[in-house]
């Protein structure tokens, strides 16, 4: 090959390399930037007076006297509000008949939209549901709800061929000549004064449980449940593995039954992860009953499993490529070989398991499947440390899943979502970022 | 004891007749102290698999001198040396036949002890291997192994360790840095040190200078004149004016076979067999 074709393919393949780092780096910024900041999104938003109301009341949180000021504030901006309402109801009654019906309806719509913005309308029952005891706690929503008061959505069906499409008609115009017109333009001119929105920084997103599943309230029993998982994942399988990687390096006998164990464990690295969930269910819950049903304990023993081989793998690994010659300085002294592995071997190996180790943890934290059929449920509290063996917990990526697909008010609590997705992302970047930490530092030890 | 020991002491004996009487040159002292056969091989033969790479030596290795073992690359020192102290154990195909005493004891019998073994029997690499931990740490590896906890007696022991290897006062003001912050000469002193410290009987050495540059060479070699006396030595080396400066005896191997063992002196200005003088004269390699 001449030089000239040696140069163009040492250029061409740098601008290859290059390229494919680019696109990578693009697509992890592509997937990360929606994560964080729709994440960032359920921690900082513009909260109303709504959301402190809430706060205050489920959570015994914020200023008592500053939120009573607030709220008189606020009440006295939307006392005209349902001042117009009853006098529209009273002219109502007054009405003839065709007339009462023609209003009666598009009345009863407004009046909920009223209900769901502001909350519960004065004079009426307190609603049974914890949701619908609040208007609008996030602005954005506030906003998308001020639309419904003000326009009414309707299909227009006109065009047989194309599918029906969606158009707003001014509620204002369809109740002229009665008293109520004055209500639309008044509630758009003074939802500013009737909901306070402010900029909120809600940590106890991330400390506090949630109410009414996950329409308000935070994660806290989700974030729980993934470190309990993980944790006792890692309880399980990490002593396991490491045991199971010295048998293999150290005392395992290259043989018929070794190499039969060896394969076991690079399948059992490739099983889907769905197999190890029904597996689970199958086996420890049903078979070995280590719980009534669901239960942490069911849960880490699954997760346990999953991950146990490539814990074996990356400690077989490490032990492999400590120096020979450390061990034999260490059984050249008169050590034995339990002793050598104790005392020579294993620490240094610590930084390549300890890497294996928390790269399993992070897996363990964000695997859904093995949890589904053994330990994670939708909603629930947080649990104390004394109920894992028996109860099941809320888990971040199931949630994340759940809140997605099977929640009744998927697309009001979007934030909620996010806001799992970013504590997950960062729980195992954190857990990542600790691995590489700890590692830098025992091999700076090592190499001192 | 055996009959096996007794022949070997028998031919022990006249050995070390000629070394009084004959070939110990003036500048090597008498060991009053030594001098019995400490390690007696009979017909021992080692294989990696079905290969023979140690062909039936017979040999005495007599206590406290230093016996150095030469021949070209292959021939099998290596593997001579690591049986000794059956570090061949870790080689999984490895096997021996014949018979390997160490003080009238069956290195290879059934209810030998390795452990203990090379405990008495210390060995030093051909690459400085200390552990990557403090410099104090390796030297009290071996003593902690073997049960001793109090600190003050195992700053004793690495103390004079240390001085026995003659690396004291290099190190004496950083006992507590990483070991594998030492130069290569250091680390390998240090690996003496290490075995020392367990108070075996035996040094094995196995190229211990070939990683050094000569000044740590030239110390090493001092280091073993300061411990000839004390300890069994035994080095392989392919240097032969190294074996010549520091043995007492020279063992010569060809392809397996112990072609000749003799004391140094003789073996170098008088060998007895062809082969040793074709080596030693240059013409093999
Ligand atoms: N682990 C091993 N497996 C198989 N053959 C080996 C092994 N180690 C050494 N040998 C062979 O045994 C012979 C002697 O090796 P060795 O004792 O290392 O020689 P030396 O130390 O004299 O250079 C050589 O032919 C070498 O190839
Ligand atoms: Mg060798």
């Amino acid at each position: 090959m001449n030089l000239g074709t040696r140069k163009l393919l040492d250029r061409s393949f740098t601008a290859l390399g290059i390229g494919s780092i680019v696109i990578m780096a693009m697509t992890l910024l592509i997937v990360l930037v929606p994560i964080v900041t729709n994440g960032l999104g359920a921690l900082v938003f513009k909260g109303t007076i709504e959301h402190r109301k809430m706060l205050a009341a489920e959570f015994n949180r914020g200023d008592r006297a500053e939120l009573e000021r607030q709220t008189a504030l606020a009440d006295s901006s939307r006392k005209p509000v349902y001042a117009m309402m009853a006098a529209f109801e009273q002219e109502l009654t007054g009405m003839d008949e065709p007339r009462r019906q023609q209003y009666q309806q598009q009345y009863a719509q407004v009046r909920s939209a009223i209900q769901t913005l502001l909350g519960p309308i004065p004079g009426d029952p307190l609603p049974a549901l914890t949701r619908s005891q609040y208007g609008q706690t996030r602005w954005e929503k506030a906003e998308e709800r001020l639309h419904e008061v003000l326009y009414e959505k309707k299909w227009d069906y006109s065009n047989p061929d194309a599918p029906a499409k969606e158009y707003s008609v001014s509620r204002a115009a369809g109740f002229e000549g009665t008293s109520l017109v004055k209500l639309f333009p008044y509630v758009e001119k003074n939802i500013d004064r009737m909901l306070m929105p402010e900029w909120t920084l809600y940590w106890g997103f991330i400390t506090d449980s949630s109410v009414d599943a996950h329409i308000f309230g935070g994660i806290w029993p989700e974030i729980q449940g993934t470190l309990f998982l993980a944790i006792g994942a890692m309880l399980f399988a990490f002593p396991l593995g490491v045991v199971a990687a010295i048998y293999f390096t150290e005392y395992a006998r290259e043989g018929f039954f070794t190499s039969v164990l060896r394969s076991a464990n690079s399948t059992l690295a490739g099983v889907p992860s769905i197999v190890f969930g029904l597996f689970g269910l199958a086996f420890f819950i049903n078979t070995l009953k280590v719980s009534e049903s669901k239960s942490v304990l069911a849960g880490s023993l699954t997760l346990a499993i999953m991950i146990l081989p490539t814990i074996i793998r990356a400690a077989e690994e490490a032990i492999l490529s400590v120096p020979k010659t450390y061990k034999e300085a260490s059984l050249s002294l008169g050590s034995t070989k339990w002793n050598t592995i104790v005392t020579v071997i294993l620490p240094a190996a610590l930084p390549g398991i300890i890497t294996g180790g928390v790269i399993s943890l992070g897996r363990a934290a964000g695997e859904t499947a093995p949890i589904i059929f053994t330990a994670a449920v939708s909603v629930g509290s947080a649990i104390g440390l004394a109920d894992v063996f028996s109860s099941p917990t809320p888990a971040l990526s199931w949630n994340i899943y759940n809140l997605a697909s099977e929640h009744e008010a998927a697309s009001e609590i979007r934030h909620v979502q996010y806001g799992m997705v970013l504590s997950l992302v960062t729980i195992v970047l954190l857990l990542n970022l600790s691995a590489i930490v700890l590692r830098a530092r025992i091999s700076q030890k090592l190499k001192g | 004891m055996n009959p096996e020991a007794t022949e070997a002491v028998r031919r022990a004996d006249t050995m070390e007749t000629a070394v009084r009487d004959i070939f110990l040159p003036p500048e090597r002292e008498k060991i009053t102290s030594g001098g019995k056969p400490h390690v007696v091989a009979k017909n021992f033969s080692i294989y990696y698999g079905e290969f023979e790479a140690v062909k039936k030596v017979n040999a005495d290795i007599l206590s406290k001198y230093v016996t150095a073992i030469i021949g070209p690359s292959g021939c099998g020192k290596s593997t001579f040396l690591r049986s000794i102290n059956r570090m061949n154990d870790l080689i999984p195909n490895c096997s021996t036949t014949g018979s390997l005493m160490f003080d009238g004891a069956d290195v290879y019998g059934k209810f030998t002890d390795e452990v203990l073994l090379r405990k008495k029997i210390g060995m030093v690499f051909q690459k400085p291997n200390p552990f990557p931990k403090s410099i104090f740490d390796n030297i009290a590896y071996g003593p902690r192994l073997h049960g001793v906890k109090d600190r003050k007696t195992l700053d004793e022991i690495v103390e004079k360790s240390l001085r026995k290897a003659a690396l004291w006062d290099e190190v004496s003001n950083r006992l507590d840095k990483n070991a594998l912050g030492l130069s290569g000469g250091q680390q390998q002193r240090l690996c003496v040190a290490r075995t020392l410290a367990v108070e075996p009987e035996i040094l094995l050495l196995d190229e211990p200078t070939s990683a050094l540059d000569p000044k740590a060479t030239a110390k090493i070699e001092d280091l073993i004149q300061e411990l000839r006396g004390s300890y069994t030595i035994m080095i392989v080396t392919h240097n032969m004016q190294q074996a010549s400066r520091v043995s007492d005896f020279t063992m010569f191997f060809y392809e397996g076979v112990l072609v000749e063992h003799a004391p140094t002196a003789q073996l170098f200005t008088r060998p007895k067999d062809r082969m040793t003088e074709d080596y030693i004269t240059g013409r093999f390699s």
